[in-house]
């Protein structure tokens, strides 16, 4: 396996048994949502977040529905942090839904929204201006280079 | 075997990182624009602001790529000044040109830069000679960009009768292209490309589920339901679905995406100078995937001209991205005039 088979590692499109969601939903969903808002936390603190959009999120009750795996994480932003909710609102001002797959493969940049939106992969209810800034927003952010792998070839030549 | 000459490829991007996707996977040229109603594609969130634009220009030129601003909206009475603004910062940035749409903003930036580089936008509306060249007789504009209702033999007569360099879209998302002049989204919610900036501003669509099925408004009007498991397009009114005696369709123009890979021979052997890939809204995922693979078939083009053949994985990644996952030659092919 060469360097560039790494990188062009792809997550494929899949579906989790319906078992999984039907135990998912039956657990608490607040872990999902500390894991999350801790996660954007850190990409508000290495500021890369523009702040502008940022102050439109202020107040506003966001809903992360991940179906395949009965997951569900829900959270506001306020004060210049996301903070985790510990009730699932009825009417969050914002919801996105998806299998499991498709919310990794627009984590990756691997998938284009617009595209997974098209091929109804993906849902946004609510306020959709909320949801075009929450996109373009992520979808600015310049993530830092992840430092390089060591090539894989090379430390495989030494098995011989 | 005579090289062939290959049209320049112009990419778009609504971020930085989305502008060095379509540097780093080929394109030659990249068009970007201001946050606000300057701009056609003036959606929240998108877009640069003046700090990620100094570093996109400069990113560009260190990789020896162009950059083109667009300020293709209509000035607003009494707001002349904001779109004269414009201008006058893309000349002090340093761009490569600006798209421009407006006469009287074409005469004032003629007047006030005259070094800065003018194309005509397909807002522009110039689809004659005779409507190119008077841009550029009058405002010097060097290209035109062809808005997307002529034959590939209405785009040849344009370039044998011109100075002025061509540019047709390539690829991306189609409307019912009455560019310039399409009043359909103020009809249902006040607001237009031309004034405000944006087709179906976000703010006014709503979607909503339930068991089955989706639905979408705009501005409270029911302009489309979908099945679960059928393709969805974008909100606007041009892509509803309407009822029309007793019938209900898509009354004036299905989803789709334009894809002119199939008649990229044509297009370089008639001298087309540019291809614009559409789609500033959509994230740098996109741009990397449509520029990667439009590069490998400009390539494939340039190196042999005669054997070019349509590589299968070329269609299916840009099938893949693809709005109503269908895609056409447009008018290009139409046979009906």
């Amino acid at each position: 396996m060469s360097a560039s088979s790494l990188k062009s590692f792809s997550i494929p499109s899949f579906k989790l048994p319906a078992f999984v969601s039907s135990i998912g939903n039956k657990l608490p969903q607040w872990p999902h949502a500390v894991a999350l808002t801790a996660a954007l936390n850190a990409v508000v603190k290495m500021k890369l977040l523009p702040e502008d959009s940022l102050e439109r999120l202020e107040g506003r009750r966001f809903l992360v529905d991940v179906l395949d795996t009965g997951g569900r994480a829900s959270f506001t932003f306020r004060d210049g942090l996301f903070r985790p909710l510990f009730y699932l609102p009825e009417t969050p001002d914002l919801a996105f839904s998806a299998n499991l797959s498709a919310f990794l493969q627009l984590m990756a940049r691997q998938e284009d929204p617009d595209t997974l939106f098209f091929n109804r992969e993906l849902s946004i209810e609510g306020d959709t201006e909320l949801g075009l800034v929450v996109k373009n927003m992520l979808d600015a952010v310049e993530w830092p280079e992840l430092p390089k792998l060591p090539k894989l070839s090379n430390i495989l030549s030494f098995r011989t | 075997m005579q090289p062939q000459k290959i049209p320049e490829l112009v990419c778009p991007a609504g971020s930085l990182p989305a502008l060095k996707a379509a540097v780093d996977n080929g394109a030659d040229t990249v068009y970007i624009g201001y946050r606000n109603d300057t701009n056609a594609r003036n959606f929240a969130g998108l877009n640069f602001d003046q700090k990620a634009m100094v570093e996109g220009i400069r990113y560009a030129h260190t990789h020896g790529k162009h950059v083109l601003m667009a300020i293709n909206t209509f000035p607003q009475p009494g707001r002349e000044a904001d779109w004269h603004q414009a201008v006058d910062g893309a000349a002090d940035l340093g761009v490569d040109a600006v798209i421009l749409a407006d006469i009287g903003l074409l005469d004032y930036a003629s007047t006030r830069h005259p070094d800065l580089r003018l194309h005509l936008s397909v807002q522009g509306s110039a689809t004659s000679y005779e409507a190119v060249n008077f841009a550029h007789r009058e405002f010097g504009a060097r290209r035109a960009v062809l808005p997307r209702v002529l034959t590939l033999a209405q785009v040849e007569l344009v370039i044998n009768n011109t100075p002025v360099e061509i540019e047709v879209f390539g690829f991306g998302s189609l409307c019912v292209m009455n560019e310039g002049r399409c009043w359909l989204s103020s009809y249902a919610t006040g607001e237009s490309p031309n004034t405000v900036g944006a087709c179906s501003p976000a703010k006014y669509v709503k979607w909503e589920k339930s068991p089955g099925q989706m639905s979408t408004r705009l501005n409270g009007i029911l302009i489309d339901r979908c099945a679960d498991n059928e393709a969805a397009g974008y909100p606007t009114l041009c892509k509803g679905r309407f009822e029309v005696n007793g019938e209900t369709y898509y009354a004036l123009e299905e989803p789709t995406s334009l894809n002119v890979i199939e008649i990229l021979p044509e297009i370089a052997r008639i001298g087309v100078s540019a291809i614009k890939v559409e789609g500033r809204q959509r994230s740098p995922t996109y741009v990397a995937q449509v520029t990667r693979t439009l590069r490998a078939a400009l390539d494939a083009l340039a190196s042999d001209s005669e054997h070019y053949h349509v590589q299968p994985a070329w269609q299916a990644d840009l099938a893949r991205v693809s709005e109503g996952n269908q895609a056409t030659l447009g008018a290009y092919n139409r046979p009906w005039r």
